[in-house]
């Protein structure tokens, strides 16, 4: 494979929900081994392109080629076979409530039958470690842990089959700040150990530094500026740094009803 | 004036067409959850946890129906007959009754609102927070997950439990007769099985496994396809429970005019 192609990259991928155009003409490249952070406002379509990438949303014109491959016109077999590589933290965990943590944790081995029953439960507590969480919590139930437990527990499940694509679906919302950059700092360490390609969808400044080499803003349904992660703030285009800023005044107005 | 007639055509239109768009969404689901039920993986596990949940845990309600359908039907068969001498004949028409449709039916009723209602808020609550989409992603196709063994657990564990509740219906009316109505119990079990047919418990148990089968489907159904949270998924389980009940009487005299129609 040529070193220049990139991960993934989206050509003018298009979705409308009804008259509302969600995404309108995405450009998105992200290099191998790169994190790339996704920010813009609520409603501006960035869980739709992910859930696009996924396969979960088809999107109604566009190109998305994971390795060079347009996974749009994959036969159906194939791009199943693709998703097997990706792993996904969702934005709310997603955790499966009747089973316990360890099953949530390596469903997706237990489901390819690349290991048994037994052996989950060792790969389970392997996994919990990594993301800093004592074995006995793999006899747990979701609905027992805490937030930060429960985000701890999806990120395990998303690395546990060792994807080479992560994708994060704001992996910090809804933590206080000290969990959040606990959580940033496994992604990162996640990332970086498995050698993987990432996508984060965050509001969270502070966590889009942490987490990405690169980032791109998305606003009305189109990528308006990509650069390093690090320039966030400083970046020159007048959306994004009052955007990263968290200013009221600006290009971007909030539609409110009055 | 041409509106004030055709508003309400319009209306009616619009609502055949959705009722057709609805019935046709509901076979295509049938058919694809159906078609994973032969192409492996076959997930055995949620196929005997759904199994246990109808068979064994929908057994007190089930018999407790049965029992007291049974025990009603001797004496309200009782007030009646003895108009006309006919008491002999209630051993007989209690069974009948009961394998033929009370049991079936008033079985599937208690499992609709029991079963489908458990089925499309368990999904339903599963779709609104992400866990189906999350099923694609690890690598897990949640019709065959979620759907095909509900369907197949339902299917086989209906007719089992119609058969438990046609033996204590009959025990429920065994029980009036002998306590309340001074028959010979040996009387009265002889002319229970002197009458009995095997179509009739047959035919019962044939429509007990096509109502097992509607509860699961608009149980999942309804529960696949719930949207907008807990209020969404509300409405599913109360739309499963509506949806099923109508059908069951529905299949109920389509199933009873193939087996008994002239």
């Amino acid at each position: 494979m040529k070193q220049d192609v990139p991960k993934i990259r989206l050509r003018g991928v298009r979705k409308a929900f009804g008259t509302k155009q969600v995404l309108d003409g995405i450009d998105l490249d992200v290099a191998a081994r790169h994190s790339m952070v996704i920010l813009g406002g609520s409603g501006s379509g960035k869980s739709v392109m992910l859930k696009c990438i996924l396969g979960l949303i088809e999107p109604d014109e566009g190109v998305i080629e994971i390795d060079g491959e347009d996974v749009l016109r994959m036969p159906r077999r194939e791009r199943e076979a693709l998703n097997d590589r990706i792993g996904m933290l969702f934005q709310n965990g997603a955790l499966f409530d009747s089973l316990p943590v360890w099953e949530n944790v390596c469903f997706k081995l237990l489901a390819q039958k690349r290991i048994s029953r037994a052996a989950a439960r060792d790969k389970a507590a392997e996994v919990l470690a990594q993301v800093g969480l004592a074995a006995s919590v793999g006899d747990l139930y979701p609905s027992e842990l805490s937030g930060g437990m429960q985000k701890r527990v999806a990120l395990a499940r998303a690395v546990a089959a060792q994807p080479d694509i992560i994708l994060f679906d704001e992996p910090t919302t809804g933590l206080d700040p000290i969990m959040g950059a606990v959580i940033d700092g496994l992604i990162v360490d996640c990332v970086r150990r498995l050698g993987a390609t990432a996508i984060s969808i965050t509001h969270d400044m502070a966590s889009a530094r942490r987490i990405g080499d690169d980032a791109a803003m998305i606003h009305k349904g189109r990528i308006v500026w990509t650069g390093p992660a690090a320039n966030l703030g400083h970046t020159g285009n007048d959306l994004v740094d009052q955007f990263a800023r968290g200013e009221r005044e600006g290009p971007i107005q909030m539609e409110l009803r009055r | 004036m041409g509106a004030l007639i055709l508003d309400p055509l319009a209306a009616l239109g619009r609502g055949a067409f959705a009722a057709c768009r609805t019935a046709g969404a509901v076979a295509l689901f049938a058919l694809e959850a159906l078609s994973h039920l032969f192409r492996p993986p076959f997930h055995w596990r949620m196929f005997a946890r759904a199994f246990v949940e109808i068979a064994w845990f929908s057994l007190p309600v089930v018999a407790l129906t049965a029992v007291f359908t049974g025990m009603v039907l001797a004496l309200q068969s009782y007030t009646g007959f003895a108009r006309f001498n006919a008491q002999s004949a209630i051993a007989s028409v209690v069974v009948i009754s009961l394998t033929r449709e009370l049991g079936p039916v008033l079985a599937a009723l208690m499992v609709a609102g029991r079963i489908g209602a458990s089925f499309a808020a368990e999904i339903g609550t599963m779709r609104v927070t992400d866990q189906i989409d999350a099923l694609t992603t690890l690598s897990t196709n949640p019709m065959k997950y979620l759907v095909a063994p509900r369907l197949l657990a339902a299917t086989i564990a209906m007719p089992l439990l119609v058969l438990v509740a046609d033996i204590l219906g009959v025990m429920g009316g065994w029980l009036i007769g002998i306590v309340k109505l001074n028959f010979v119990s040996a009387a009265y079990l002889k002319s229970t099985f002197d009458f009995l047919q095997t179509e009739d418990v047959v035919s019962g148990l044939v429509k007990a496994a096509v109502f097992g089968f509607i509860v699961a489907l608009m149980g999942t159904w309804c529960g696949y396809n719930s949207r907008g949270g807990a209020q969404g998924v509300g409405g599913a389980t109360t739309t499963a429970v509506v949806a099923s009940s109508i059908l069951i009487l529905a299949f109920d005299y389509g199933l009873t005019e193939i087996f008994f129609g002239q």
